[in-house]
């Protein structure tokens, strides 16, 4: 070999087992294989040897070359491969038991079990109507088959205001209004009248942690021929059972609305002790939750639907109590605070 | 209402029912007829060992000058040494005593050394038994009560109280009495409702009759009757025991017999002194004067409250409460018995305008059955007679009766109750309730005629349906079947503006984190003070019990800027938003303009005013892209409320329609709230945004080709004229303008733009791209807006 090869190749080597960082490599690379390299430098002078040693030595700088090639490569790797392995050591593995900091928005809780009722009764066919909150005589007590000076009217304390209109006290003041708007597809195509109407709702009384002059109901109807008091507890077994994703056995005992005839309030088993009796349910092992009832055939007539042809139900769930049942919420005062510490805490509550 | 079982055990026979069966009787009451409260309680189970004993000897307490000591003969074979503070002790009188060993309340009674002297048992006050209030002195008993005789087995402790919620029997004239309760419990047992003792009046058919008119139709039934010769005042202890375990205080004995008429027949009594009505007349007055009722306030009485008169002097409000001139009084020896139906309606509306409601107006309010009312003076005089044998009566049953209820008879079908009730009924299942609660009832095959008893025809049985009420709870709805309905199916499409509702509820809470919070939709009065602002004025709620609640809100936000001083301390930046109604005064119709809002209201402490209004900004820009798939537009507007800044504040447009408004909080509010913080607000109109029809999505094929940018640097403190400009222009080849820098200097403000080109089917040239660019520059230019260098 030639002795000026084999200097170089051992120059190069001493020099890459030396060199530490891409930089270093960069430069020898330049300063072996650059233009003015020291590769090329060998070969100057090349023209007074014979062929035979010029082929030898062309042959020899070539291997040199790729030697020097492969070499910076694996160097070039080697030194990746410790980069990377720095990186990595410098890398400190993180905390994840710090608490986490996800910002999130809120519904409010009627919102959350509105809409889980909402699912509920839409599964099973009926439409979601709405309703305005100031409501005139008719709407919520005439139509409702309570005329003025009924001693029903004491039943709940109302909003009047200076118009003669007043805040509505049941969302049941919507009744009239659904029954005109679809007693034509019931009469004439056979449709079924099936039908909540959630709504927020005001009683004129002083508030305390059990008392709320504004609160949310959800009331329904069903009218079609031969809709019984059998179906009316079939129904409200079912959606309990629903609403609360666990087997619900309901009561029913005779409640007075002038509305319905005849009317009920709807207990429920217990939700806590499930009917062994508890101090929710003041050791009776019932809770009572909704008034309902068939619909009263005058309230019917007024809403254009012939009582003698059609029967139906109806029934009042307070959203409200449900949302404060559900969620623990002990003051219900809570609810209308608009105070977020309280509120946020209701980011969403999916039912599956 | 507080019922007695020994009362309602008057008038069923349920002496075969220990405590057990009937407290599951009371139950089953509460399940089919009125709701019983939870509490029932068994009077008389804490008293044990009471027995009569005599006092044989009174002497004093060597250390007291209260106390006596006493030897009673407790019927025992030797006397027993007690010890008694009784102001009322006497030798020879009959007391009630406990026994050592008894057992009164929580005390159980054991020899005990009172003041140095050992007793051995102790004398009661009718307090001590929880028979009155009365802890005035020991009982003084009937001198014929042999001693040692158990108290319990000659008065009526021991009993079952229980209470029915007045509410649930506010369709139940019928049940305002026991007797009434009663029927419902023979109705549940099965058994008979026996009758109700009267005495006979027709013995007294000779006498003279009282001088009596009703003058006004609101008064449908008078009957009345004089009595004299009443020697007893106070009344039998078994009498007392009754009331007040119903809850009433005994007084003397013609207002207990009253009180006790009312609550056994539910019917209202009243009793005159006979001089002081000697012409009843029943009638309005024509103008107003104020009367003094018995309780002795002075009352302010109208044109159209019903008064019951001597002559033309009122004596009492028909109804309501008598007045204090025609009371009975010490020297009263001749009495007038009022028994009377009055119309429902006009007595409530007594109450409501004298604001002064009373047992007796309570059961007139639910339309009382007139054919009670001689009934009524029956049993009263029966009563009378019964404790006090010598009263006289001194005129006949003297009665006036104009107005009668109509004999209500309904006919239905065994179909109709299939029907209704969706299960299958027996005939007997129908009839045996019907006829034990008392109606008539008549059967022709599958049809059933039934005429409705007095009681429940006075406005709650009218209708074939309240049968169906009838039968059921009685049959019991634990006992129904339940089955699903056989109605037709079809599809349900919610509405859509529940739909959008919905929608922006999830856009505001899960992609804009902001909280949904419900304010009342009056105005906060005394939080607007607060921030210095006014209430608007709008419609107004009249007499809200609770304070500072009189005017509707014309809009959420002023609601919502309430919330943001309180919530100041949750977050240095947080956003609130609602759905909810306000009121815009009236319409033409003169109905309240309610409309459905959505307010939206950012408070930040780190974000400067700019920088949170265009969050703000872009949040309804992001709603109506989302839902809308379009751009709102933003026109400067002039505020309409004090909260609003004169300056920042833009009305929001979307395809032609004005939805609402975003603003900045005007300063002066700003700085009640909090000066370092920036606040901006939205409101809009949610039935006007979800009637704004979507655009379809536009989807668009990118081009395939190499696009080209172009920068352009405009001298303009407003944006809208370069993308009107490039709008005018509308050339195919724009793609996008996106705003690169917004700079101020010398020259004024400079916003440079870099506008997109691309062609669909081919590479752009330099040439056409540049001759958009000068055609842009041109619009501008006649626009008056110069380029930058």
């Amino acid at each position: 070999m030639n002795e000026r090869i084999s200097a170089l190749r051992e120059q190069f080597e001493k020099r890459l087992a030396a060199i530490q960082s891409l930089q270093e490599l960069e430069e020898i690379r330049v300063s072996f294989l650059g233009k003015k390299g020291l590769v090329t430098e060998a070969l100057k002078g090349m023209g007074a040897l014979s062929d035979e040693m010029k082929r030898t030595l062309g042959k020899e700088t070539n291997e040199l070359k790729s030697m020097i090639t492969v070499a910076l490569g694996e160097k070039l790797e080697a030194i990746r491969q410790l980069e990377e392995q720095r990186q990595i050591d410098q890398m400190p593995d993180f905390d994840v038991s710090l608490p986490p900091a996800v910002e999130a928005g809120s519904y409010h809780p009627i919102t959350l079990v509105q809409r889980q009722c909402e699912q509920v009764f839409r599964s099973m066919g009926f439409t979601v109507e709405d309703y305005s909150e100031v409501v005139t005589d008719w709407e919520c007590f005439e139509s409702l088959n309570i005329p003025k000076f009924h001693p029903a009217r004491d039943m709940q304390d109302t909003y009047y205001l200076e118009n003669g209109q007043l805040l509505k006290t049941q969302t049941s003041a919507a009744q009239n209004a659904i029954y005109l708007k679809y007693r034509d597809a019931l009469v004439k195509d056979g449709v079924p009248i099936k039908a909540i109407f959630p709504g927020r709702c005001f009683r004129n009384e002083a508030t305390d942690a059990c008392h709320e002059n504004t609160f949310f109901q959800m009331e329904g109807v069903m009218v079609d021929r031969n809709i019984s008091i059998s179906n009316l507890i079939y129904f409200m077994k079912t959606m309990l059972s629903e609403v609360f994703r666990k087997d619900i056995r309901v009561r029913l005992r005779p409640g007075f609305f002038p509305f319905v005839e005849p009317g009920f309030e709807l207990d429920i088993s217990c939700l806590i002790c499930g009917g062994s009796g508890c101090a929710s349910c003041k050791h009776s092992g019932w809770l009572e939750l909704c008034p309902c009832g068939m619909i009263h055939p005058e309230v019917l007539r007024m809403g254009g639907i012939d009582p003698e042809e059609y029967t139906g139900f109806a029934f009042g769930l307070g959203l409200t109590r449900l949302a404060m049942m559900k969620y623990g919420v002990a003051d219900i005062r809570d609810l209308n605070s608009g105070s977020l510490v309280r509120l946020s805490q209701f980011v969403d509550d999916v039912q599956v | 209402m507080l019922i007695s079982m020994n009362w309602i055990k008057e008038f069923v026979d349920l002496r075969d029912y220990d405590n057990e069966a009937l407290l599951s009787l009371i139950h089953r009451f509460s399940l089919s007829a009125a709701e019983v409260e939870n509490e029932i309680a068994l009077k008389g189970s804490d008293v044990r060992g009471v027995v009569v004993a005599e006092i044989l000897s009174v002497d004093a307490h060597p250390n007291s000058k209260k106390l006596h000591l006493l030897k009673v003969d407790c019927g025992e074979a030797a006397p027993v040494d007690v010890v008694c503070g009784a102001p009322n002790v006497r030798v020879g009188m009959k007391t009630a005593f406990a026994k050592v060993g008894a057992r009164l309340g929580e005390i159980d009674i054991a020899p005990r050394e009172l003041a140095g002297c050992l007793s051995y048992g102790m004398c009661c006050s009718e307090k001590e038994l929880g028979l009155s209030e009365d802890h005035s002195g020991i009982m003084d008993l009937d001198p014929v009560l042999p001693n040692g005789t158990d108290l319990k087995s000659v008065f009526a402790i021991d009993d079952i109280v229980f209470e029915v919620d007045n509410k649930s029997l506010t369709n139940r004239p019928d049940l305002w009495g026991h007797y009434g309760i009663a029927r419902e419990f023979a109705a549940l047992a099965g058994r008979p409702l026996l009758p109700l003792p009267e005495a006979d009046l027709t013995a007294y058919e000779h006498l003279p009759k009282v001088d009596l008119d009703i003058e006004d139709p609101l008064c449908q039934r008078y009957s009345c009757l004089t009595v004299e010769h009443i020697t007893r005042n106070v009344s039998p202890l078994n009498m007392r025991i009754r009331l007040f375990y119903c809850g009433m205080r005994a007084i003397n004995l013609l207002a207990d017999l009253t009180n006790y008429l009312m609550l056994e027949m539910g019917q209202p009594m009243h009793a005159f002194d006979s001089r002081r009505v000697e012409k009843i007349r029943i009638r309005r007055f024509d103008r107003p004067f104020t009367f003094q009722t018995l309780d002795g306030v002075e009352r302010a009485i109208d044109e159209n409250t019903l008064m019951i008169c001597n002559g033309d002097k009122p004596v009492a409000i028909a109804g309501i409460m008598g007045g204090l001139d025609s009371e009975i009084v010490e020297d009263t020896t001749s009495l007038t018995l009022e028994s009377a139906t009055f119309d429902a309606a006009s007595v409530r509306k007594s109450t409501v305008r004298l604001s002064h409601r009373t047992d007796s107006s309570a059961r007139y309010e639910k339309s009382l059955d007139p054919e009670m009312t001689t009934h009524a003076i029956g049993r009263f005089l029966y009563l009378l007679q019964g404790i006090d044998s010598g009263v006289q009566v001194t005129s006949a049953l003297t009665d006036q009766y104009p107005f009668h209820y109509p004999q209500v008879e309904l006919t239905f079908t065994k179909a109709y109750v299939d029907r209704y009730t969706g299960i299958r009924l027996t005939d007997e299942d129908i009839v045996r309730p019907l006829k034990a609660l008392g109606f008539g009832v008549q059967q022709d095959g599958d049809r059933f005629t039934v005429q409705v008893p007095s009681w429940r025809a006075t406005k709650d049985v009218t209708i074939k349906a309240d049968i169906i009420e009838e039968i059921t709870r009685i049959y019991g709805y634990d006992n129904f079947a339940v089955n699903t309905t056989l109605s037709p199916l079809y599809p349900v499409r919610p509405a859509p503006e529940k739909t959008i509702e919905d929608k922006l509820k999830d856009l505001l809470v899960q992609r804009f984190r902001l909280h949904e919070t419900h304010t009342y939709i009056w105005q906060y009065a005394d939080e607007l003070k607060r921030l210095g602002l006014p209430v608007e004025e709008n419609v107004k709620l009249q007499g809200a019990v609770n304070p500072g609640i009189e005017t509707l809100r014309r809009s959420i936000v002023q609601t919502q800027l309430c919330l943001l001083k309180p919530n100041a301390g949750y977050a240095a930046d947080f956003g609130l938003f609602e759905i909810g109604r306000v009121v815009k005064g009236l319409k033409a119709d003169g109905l309240c303009d309610e409309h459905k809002h959505l307010a939206i209201t950012l408070m930040s402490r780190t974000a400067d005013h700019r920088t949170l209004y265009f969050r703000l900004r872009d949040l309804l820009c992001a709603l109506t892209q989302d839902i809308k798939h379009a751009d709102p537009e933003f026109v400067p507007t002039a505020p309409a409320h004090a909260w609003e800044h004169p300056k920042n504040l833009c009305a929001i447009r979307l395809g032609g329609v004005e939805l609402g408004t975003l603003g900045l909080l005007h300063p002066s509010v700003l700085a009640k709230v909090d000066k370092k913080a920036s606040v901006v607000f939205a409101e809009l109109d949610v039935p006007a945004f979800a009637d704004i029809p979507a655009s379809p999505i536009d989807y668009r094929v990118p081009s395939k080709y190499p696009g080209m940018e172009q920068d352009l640097t405009v001298i303009s403190d407003r944006y809208a004229p370069i993308a009107e400009a490039v709008a005018q222009v509308n050339s195919p080849l724009v793609t996008g303008v996106q705003v690169v820098s917004i700079f101020n200097d010398l020259s004024g403000q400079s916003i440079s733009v870099r506008i997109s080109f691309a062609h669909p089917d081919r590479t752009l040239t330099g040439e056409e791209v540049q001759q958009v660019m000068d055609e842009i520059v041109a619009v501008l230019g006649e626009k008056g807006i110069r380029m930058k260098g």
